[in-house]
């Protein structure tokens, strides 16, 4: 016994000296090259010199050698009941990267990392292995609002630009919160103002309602959705909320939320929340009584492969509504990017809202590395990483996929057009889209 | 004067809580039922709902108490036996209900899905006391239990790993549609089902612990393992059986889950698995009655709770309260009966 505790003890000591050999030794060949000091006296292409352009940059410059990928970072959903979500926009990023080609002479490498929904830590996490990683030049995501609330204080200090293709809390991009994203934060989504307010218009003009009522589960996309929808209902058609109810990830019993909603018979109840808690909540509004005329609508947070798998049929019968990114964008989205998605991820078509933003995201990145990256004689690529920001920042006009991009100066870069959606033989199919009002 | 001059200041505090806990609780349904929102007909549907949910909590909680009773052991890896059967069955299910057997023979079907669910859970429950616990019996308390918890993120893991990690939806009876006329209270179909399946289940355990060999002995084992070898009981073989017993009705309990709720995961077992937990403890831990008491009080405080002490108090949104509540009931019976509404006090 006590020679294998001798011999496992030994074991530990050497994997511990290995683990810091391989960390020190990383950071030690980085680090210099990637802050201060880059090779002296050389001229880059543009007739820049990299290192005074590297000095003079306040995060300093992320360098890739001749011949080595830059590498770009997704912190994304990719696990678990909302990995819908996150996939859909890594296919469009990977999308992205193929058409591109090269950015700037080198090749793409995309990291991904998974930040979760449910969990706001997750979010963090992600984010600090990929700032402990100096060769990530910026990051795309994340999925849901909640996560990237304590990612982007972290990747803020590091100087990496944070773009996300799905976040849409209103919060995000509003100095006045808590929650604001701050100057490296960017979203190719739109913001909730806009689909809480599109909602309400749709509720008014196209369904008549005038009552309505709201769930959520808690989250600033959840919450403060419903709040924009309440807040635009009683403006644009006078609309009376009659309960917002709340409840808890995790939760799989709802009928208990619905009964004292069904008190008052609302016509409409919205619920803008995730899998797997929004199609329980569909499910369960069967079996209540006094909710038998109401018409049920979720948002772009279920609506995706995994609600379709597991209430699609539900919400078909029942002519449920889905919120969401108008998708009809024209171009060369039915053309061309369609068919490399249905190649890419092996699917019928796209699992959720939001592979076209992540594309564009992809896009974006690119396009500031190819403007703002400087090389040196030896062929290196030098990025500076304040001036990809300021770039960003400066977008105006930019054609995209999703429509015409302009980034204000809180962030919020994505186009504004909301769709409503019902399930049709299995699939979302738009009804409604603010497009044609 | 003499007396209270006596009274600790602990007890001055404990009588404080006691009246600020009835004040609050009395208050708090007194405005929601004078605002007067829901009805008998809905505080009804509320309680059954509650009772629904509370079987399903019952039957785990029993795997916990059961084998606290033997071992003095918390075994944590239960809510995943319970996840896991639920899983396996789903295979079964899917497969019954993609060639329409399921709904053309909903018994029988329902008959081999319950088997294979229960028999699965056994399996992995046993196999889990033979690997992981039975080498670490005569370890120190906190051993098995860090041993648990390990054993638990395995079987979710492993779970994740062989059957994927997206939500599966399990099929749905025909025969379960729509709700049934009880004594003129409607009652859902899937809800009757949980219900009377959980009460036979659990007469049945009660039987078989208190009338048969197999029960005395585990009986036995639980008051004192080494007077019972000496018996000639044989006490390995005992504690297999009880884990088997846990094993058995947690397999049940996933089915019932995954009828009642239409889809399984690989992480369903977490928040069941606290909750029965929590629900053992409420009843006392090692009393088979309590954890029977503690799973069903546990539903229908979650599902009445919130809505009756927190609503008419004009808590915004209570439901989402509805932990806050279930588990500070559970501090406060721990705080006024340490060992839970049926235990009893530990000798050893």
């Amino acid at each position: 016994m006590q020679k294998y505790m001798r011999w496992s003890a030994i074991l530990v000591v050497l994997m511990l000296a290995l683990a810091a050999c391989q960390s020190g030794g990383g950071a030690a060949s980085e680090e210099p090259s990637a802050e201060e000091s880059a090779p002296p006296a050389s001229e880059g292409a543009g007739g820049e010199d990299p290192s005074a352009v590297c000095d003079a940059d306040e995060f300093g410059c992320v360098e890739v050698l001749e011949g080595d990928s830059i590498r770009i970072a997704s912190a994304l959903s990719i696990t678990g009941d909302t990995s819908f979500l996150g996939n859909d926009s890594n296919f469009g990023i990977e999308i992205a990267i193929a058409d591109r080609g090269e950015v700037a002479g080198h090749e793409i490498e995309l990291v991904k990392e998974d930040a979760g929904c449910g969990d706001a830590a997750s979010g963090q996490t992600a984010a600090q292995a990929i700032v402990a990683d100096p060769t990530i030049v910026s990051v795309i995501g994340t999925t849901c609002s909640r996560t990237a609330v304590p990612a982007m204080p972290v990747l803020a200090d590091a100087g990496l630009v944070m773009i996300s293709p799905s976040n849409t809390a209103p919060s995000l991009t509003n100095p006045e919160t808590e929650d604001f994203g701050g100057p490296f934060y960017f979203r190719t989504a739109y913001n909730d103002r806009v689909q809480g307010a599109a909602v309400a218009k749709f509720a008014c003009e196209e369904l008549g309602v005038t009552t309505a009522a709201t769930i959520h589960d808690g989250s600033p996309y959840a919450e403060q959705l419903q709040q924009v929808f309440v807040d635009q209902f009683a403006e644009q058609c006078d609309g009376t909320t009659t309960s917002q109810e709340a409840i808890n990830v995790g939760d799989t019993e709802f009928r208990s939320v619905l009964e004292p909603i069904a008190v008052d018979e609302p016509e409409l109840l919205y619920f803008p929340i995730f899998d797997p808690e929004g199609p329980l909540i569909t499910q369960q509004a069967q079996d209540v009584a006094g909710l038998e005329n109401t018409i049920l609508m979720g948002s772009d947070g279920i609506k995706d492969q995994g609600f379709l798998d597991t209430a699609g049929d539900v919400a078909e019968e029942i002519g449920m509504y889905f919120s969401g990114p108008d998708l009809s964008f024209g171009g060369t989205y039915e053309s061309d990017f369609l068919p490399a998605y249905v190649e890419l991820s092996g699917e019928d078509g796209p699992i959720a809202p939001y592979h076209a933003h992540g594309y564009d995201a992809a896009n974006i990145i690119f396009d500031a590395i190819e403007a703002v990256g400087v090389e040196d004689a030896e062929g290196t690529l030098f990025i500076p990483k304040d001036a990809l920001r300021e770039y960003i920042a400066g977008l105006t006009d930019y054609a995209g996929l999703t429509g015409t991009l302009t980034c204000d100066e809180n962030g919020d870069c994505g186009a504004e057009d909301v769709s409503v959606a019902q399930v049709v033989d299995g699939e979302y199919s738009e009804i409604w889209t603010t497009r044609d009002q | 004067m003499a007396r209270a001059g006596r009274l600790s200041l602990v007890e001055i505090i404990l009588w404080g809580l006691r009246i600020a806990v009835v004040i609050g609780v009395v208050a708090g349904t007194w405005a929601t039922l004078s605002a007067g929102r829901l009805e008998g007909d809905q505080w009804r549907t509320l309680v059954i709902l509650g009772i629904a949910q509370g079987s399903v909590y019952a039957l785990i909680a029993l795997g916990y108490t059961l084998v606290y009773g033997v071992l003095l052991m918390i075994n944590f890896a239960h809510g995943d036996v319970f996840m896991f059967g639920a899983m396996t069955a789903f295979f079964v299910a899917d497969a019954l209900a993609g060639g329409g057997f399921l709904n053309a023979n909903p018994f029988l079907g329902l008959a081999v899905v319950l088997l294979v669910a229960m028999l699965s859970s056994t399996l992995v429950a046993v196999l889990l006391e033979r690997i992981a616990y039975r080498p670490l019996r005569r370890a120190p308390r906190l051993v098995p239990l860090i041993t648990a918890v390990g054993a638990s993120l395995f079987i979710s893991n492993s779970v994740r790993g062989l059957y994927g990690e997206q939500v599966k939806a399990y099929p749905r009876l025909d025969i379960l549609e729509g709700s049934l006329d009880i004594l003129g209270i409607p009652i859902l179909k899937t809800q009757a089902m949980v219900i009377v399946s959980a009460v036979v289940l659990m007469l049945i355990l009660y039987w078989f612990v208190e009338r048969t060999r197999t029960g005395r002995a585990m009986r036995a084992v639980s008051e004192d393992k080494d007077t019972a070898a000496l018996m000639g009981i044989n006490v390995d073989r005992t504690i297999t059986t009880t884990f088997a017993i846990g094993g058995l009705l947690a397999g049940a309990a996933g089915v019932l889950y995954a009828l009642v709720f239409g889809q399984v995961h690989w992480f369903m077992g977490f928040l069941p698995g606290i909750k029965a937990f929590t629900a053992a403890v409420l009843g006392g831990i090692g009393n088979i009655v309590g954890a029977m008491l503690g799973g069903l009080s546990l539903g229908v405080l979650e599902q009445v709770g919130p809505n009756l002490l927190l609503s008419g108090a004009g808590v915004p949104s209570p439901n989402q309260l509805r932990d806050v509540v279930a588990f500070s009931v559970l501090v406060l019976v721990l705080i006024f009966r340490p060992y839970g509404i049926l235990g009893r006090p530990e000798t050893r």
